[in-house]
């Protein structure tokens, strides 16, 4: 059934300029396939992935390249029919040399996945569940890449009620969760019942900020038609980090992950919409997970746009075949401007938890030059974890590593909130990212 | 990891890459709002007040102002340039001090006092405690103090002298018949001291005590609270003029409702509980004794000047919004003692200056509450 509330949600948070309009309601497209993929093994929290293949040889669109290592890993694919010529290191978002595997297209599309006829997933087990999704190296696609089959599989210990589809969409700039949810809200609302029967919960909520009126409409149609009562549509405040994921659980069912826990200690997990179509795709069609949908914005690109985009695509690449850009790109970023990682080369291929990439130009870039902090609080009221991101600020700045102990920096949750509103315009998130770093050496340190 | 990850990207694109892409840690979009944006606006807020001041009292005000405003700014540059730091005395903050404090000395001070002041709020209350963000006390408010304390005289006397054909002296005097003599002492002061004193007329002068407080609790004098037109420092009388600028701060979302309504509530809670239980003698006399007396103690003195304007100084507050109510009650409950029990006819300025010594405390002990955590964080 569908209801829609007007809810708080959650405590702090920040409006930033949206901008979403560079790409909002743009239609998807597909990009080129590109002459040549920078795959790398690493695109997902965890190990990295196993490579399996050899340079030289031939592989077919789909096919297993590189093999999970561990429980906490993902497998992953080639996205291109070709030929493996080289394993490299090489510069990706997670590390300046990550090792890839370097595949040249070639030949013809005989795709390794199957017929286009979808299973019947209503007769598989969980078990079947969770290994199509395993064997199909499904991330969390909202930007974490956490693997999807562990999630999923949460101990016995802790029983989960409650399916959470992320659909709030916060950070500025990025449409492409709105677009999928407007192309594509049959697909979604089957992947929340493989995903529920997955996790074997009756009840699911999808949470939509209230600024994506068309994919609240699309997603209520759907759910009126299917008649589906365990599934329920919450429109929320648009607010910064909304789709955070403690802070959207906060605000749907009023529960509160304890600091330090995970959202199955509370009985929920929490999916992103990306995710959830991915996870369908999967089990329906077992179709790896080669390829996403991505936003490509930004002041200085001339055709911004949601593009559904191979991994291993390199930025360079992506660029030429979306007709260039406006000017000479100053400053590119991989993800939302609140959270996203700036990159210094458009050799970064895109990865998994890729959701965007934005360009901006020459009058985007401000001055790195902080001030002392002023102590207005203005980080305080916006901080959503409940934190005294100056007092943190002041305390890492000075280097009283001792005194930070007691601030609960490890609850700090990276929206970069208190970065954004600080008038002085303090690097707050970076430097509680630095303090933990010291307190994690501090305490192996000491044992 | 990140700023590994950055100097590793950076010394590799110096090294590789023909095209220089800019680096930063996220977030890549920050507020509009800058420290020099918010100061200035804050400049700007204090203007109607201080525009008005200088209709009032004539070029006298201006002269102060500006001297005070200015003294402040060079005093700063001064210091930043002899202690080879960064020179910032352009940010507005040091603008802020001088212009507050000239609004708060009485209009005929003599300007070398106020030059002096401003160089003793930026140089001693501000500087030497390690500039913008480190100082205790508001410096505007250190400094009147400090003049208070070096020449009490100018500080209590130098007040405008309403001439008789000013149209709130005719007024006035036509209310309750008041012999002129006693006239003179009610106009050529404060309406506060006059109401501190009011005892004393009423024995110096053979007013009657009706006469006097008919005369405070006046519609007239009240009207003249509200637009300024009353004797008081330059810049507190006009509580019209101030909430102007106080509202423009709070449309630019510069200061939040809780440090200044919590302060007047607590002034207007406080008193209304004191009058309600002593009342003055002939308040009997009066309609609507208590309301009009509360509303004569927020719209007297410098209280709507100091809830909006230094109580809200974001150095000098608490960082979360429950300290800056505790904060905000501690003020006004101090600034009522002082008007009703202390020495002086005024308490604001000193109940800021005594709370900002609590707020490093207040700071301290009151915390939000940690997401996922059952209750909030105390002490340590």
């Amino acid at each position: 059934m569908f209801f829609s509330r007007f809810i708080a949600g959650f405590k702090g948070g920040i409006h930033p300029p949206e901008n979403k309009f560079y790409s909002e309601g743009k239609k998807f497209s597909y990009l080129p396939i590109p002459h040549v993929c920078y795959v790398p093994l690493q695109q997902h929290i965890g190990k990295p992935a196993r490579p399996i293949v050899e340079v030289g040889q031939a592989v077919e669109e789909g096919q297993l390249i590189g093999e999970a290592d561990g429980f906490i890993s993902a497998n992953v694919h080639s996205p291109v029919p070709g030929k493996v010529i080289d394993i490299v290191h090489h510069p990706t978002v997670f590390s300046p040399k990550s090792l890839c595997i370097v595949i040249e297209t070639e030949g013809a599309f005989t795709s390794s996945q199957q017929s286009r006829v979808p299973s019947s997933w209503e007769s598989f087990s969980r078990d079947e569940l969770i290994a199509s999704i395993k064997e199909a190296g499904i991330v969390g696609l909202g930007g974490a890449a956490f693997p999807t089959h562990v999630k999923l599989s949460p101990p016995a210990t802790k029983p989960i009620d409650t399916l959470i589809v992320n659909g709030a969409e916060c950070e500025p700039y990025l449409t492409v969760d709105d677009m999928l949810m407007q192309t594509f809200p049959h697909e979604i609302i089957e992947g929340i019942r493989i995903a529920m029967k997955t996790l074997g919960v009756e009840r699911a909520i999808i949470g939509v900020e209230d600024n994506k009126p068309d994919a609240i409409r699309a997603l209520r149609k759907v759910l009126l038609e299917t008649n589906a009562p365990t599934i329920t549509l919450v429109s929320l405040k648009t607010k910064y980090p909304q789709g955070a994921e403690k802070q959207l659980i906060k605000a749907l069912l009023r529960r509160e992950v304890p600091s330090g826990g995970l959202p199955m200690d509370v009985g929920v997990v929490v999916q992103n919409v990306g995710t959830i179509y991915a996870i369908r795709e999967a089990v329906l069609y077992k179709k790896p997970l080669y390829e996403r949908f991505i936003t490509i914005s930004g002041p200085i690109v001339k055709n911004p746009g949601n593009y559904k985009v191979r991994f291993g695509t390199k930025i360079s690449d992506i660029i030429d075949e979306i007709g260039g850009l406006l000017d000479e790109p100053v400053k590119v970023i991989m993800g939302g401007p609140m959270c996203g990682i700036a990159l210094d080369t458009l050799e970064i291929p895109v990865v998994k938890g890729t959701s965007g990439v934005l360009f901006f130009g020459k009058n985007k870039i401000e001055s790195e030059n902080f001030l002392t902090c002023i102590r207005c609080g203005r980080c305080v009221a916006a901080c959503p974890a409940g934190l005294l991101p100056c007092d943190i600020s002041i305390l890492v700045e000075k280097n009283l590593t001792d005194a930070l102990a007691m601030y609960h920096l490890f609850d700090c949750i990276m929206c970069g909130s208190c970065s954004f509103v600080c008038p002085s315009k303090r690097p707050i998130s970076h430097f509680i990212k630095l303090g933990q770093q010291r307190l994690k050496s501090a305490s192996t340190r000491m044992t | 990891m990140a700023e590994d990850i950055n100097t590793q990207h950076t010394e590799r694109t110096q090294k590789t890459s023909k095209m220089q892409l800019v680096l930063s840690v996220p977030p890549h979009v920050r507020d509009s709002q800058s420290v020099t944006y918010i100061m200035w606006c804050v400049v700007i807020s204090l203007l109607p007040a201080a525009g008005y001041s200088c209709y009032l009292y004539g070029l006298k005000a201006a002269k102060l102002l500006i001297a005070s405003t200015i003294s402040a700014i060079i005093a700063e540059a001064a210091y930043q340039m002899l202690m080879k730091k960064k020179i910032t005395a352009h940010d507005g903050s040091a603008a802020i001090t001088g212009l507050l404090l000239a609004m708060n000395v009485p209009p005929h001070a003599p300007v070398w006092m106020v030059c002096i002041g401003s160089a003793f709020a930026i140089i001693i209350a501000k500087q030497l405690f390690g500039g913008i963000g480190f100082n205790i006390f508001n410096p505007a408010l250190a400094a009147r103090a400090f003049l208070m304390a070096s020449w009490p005289v100018h500080m209590t006397t130098a007040w405008h002298q309403f001439n008789p054909g000013n149209i709130l002296a005719k007024d006035i005097a036509n209310i309750a018949n008041l012999p002129p003599t006693a006239f003179d002492a009610i106009t050529s002061a404060t309406p506060l001291a006059c109401l501190k004193s009011a005892p004393q007329i009423i024995a110096d002068y053979g007013a009657s005590a009706e006469a006097v407080l008919q005369t405070l609790l006046s519609n007239t004098m009240l009207k003249s609270l509200f637009i300024g037109s009353v004797g008081g420092c330059l810049g507190e009388t006009s509580a019209l003029f101030l909430l102007i600028g106080a509202t423009f701060l709070f449309i630019k979302r510069i200061i939040s409702w809780h440090i200044p309504i919590t302060y007047i509530l607590t002034v207007a809670i406080f008193m209304g509980i004191y009058y309600a239980l002593r009342p003055l003698p002939g308040a009997e006399s009066i309609d609507h004794f208590l309301p009009r007396m509360v509303l004569f103690h927020i719209l007297s003195g410098g209280l709507i000047l100091g809830a909006f304007f230094m109580a809200t100084d974001m150095v000098t507050s608490p960082v979360t919004h429950i300290g800056m109510i505790i904060y905000a009650i501690g003020c006004g409950v101090i600034a009522s003692i002082i008007r009703l029990w202390g020495g002086y006819p005024e308490g604001v300025s000193y109940s800021i200056l005594l709370m900002n010594a609590i707020v490093p405390l207040i700071d301290r002990y009151i915390k939000p509450k940690v997401f996922g955590t059952l209750k909030r964080t105390t002490g340590e």
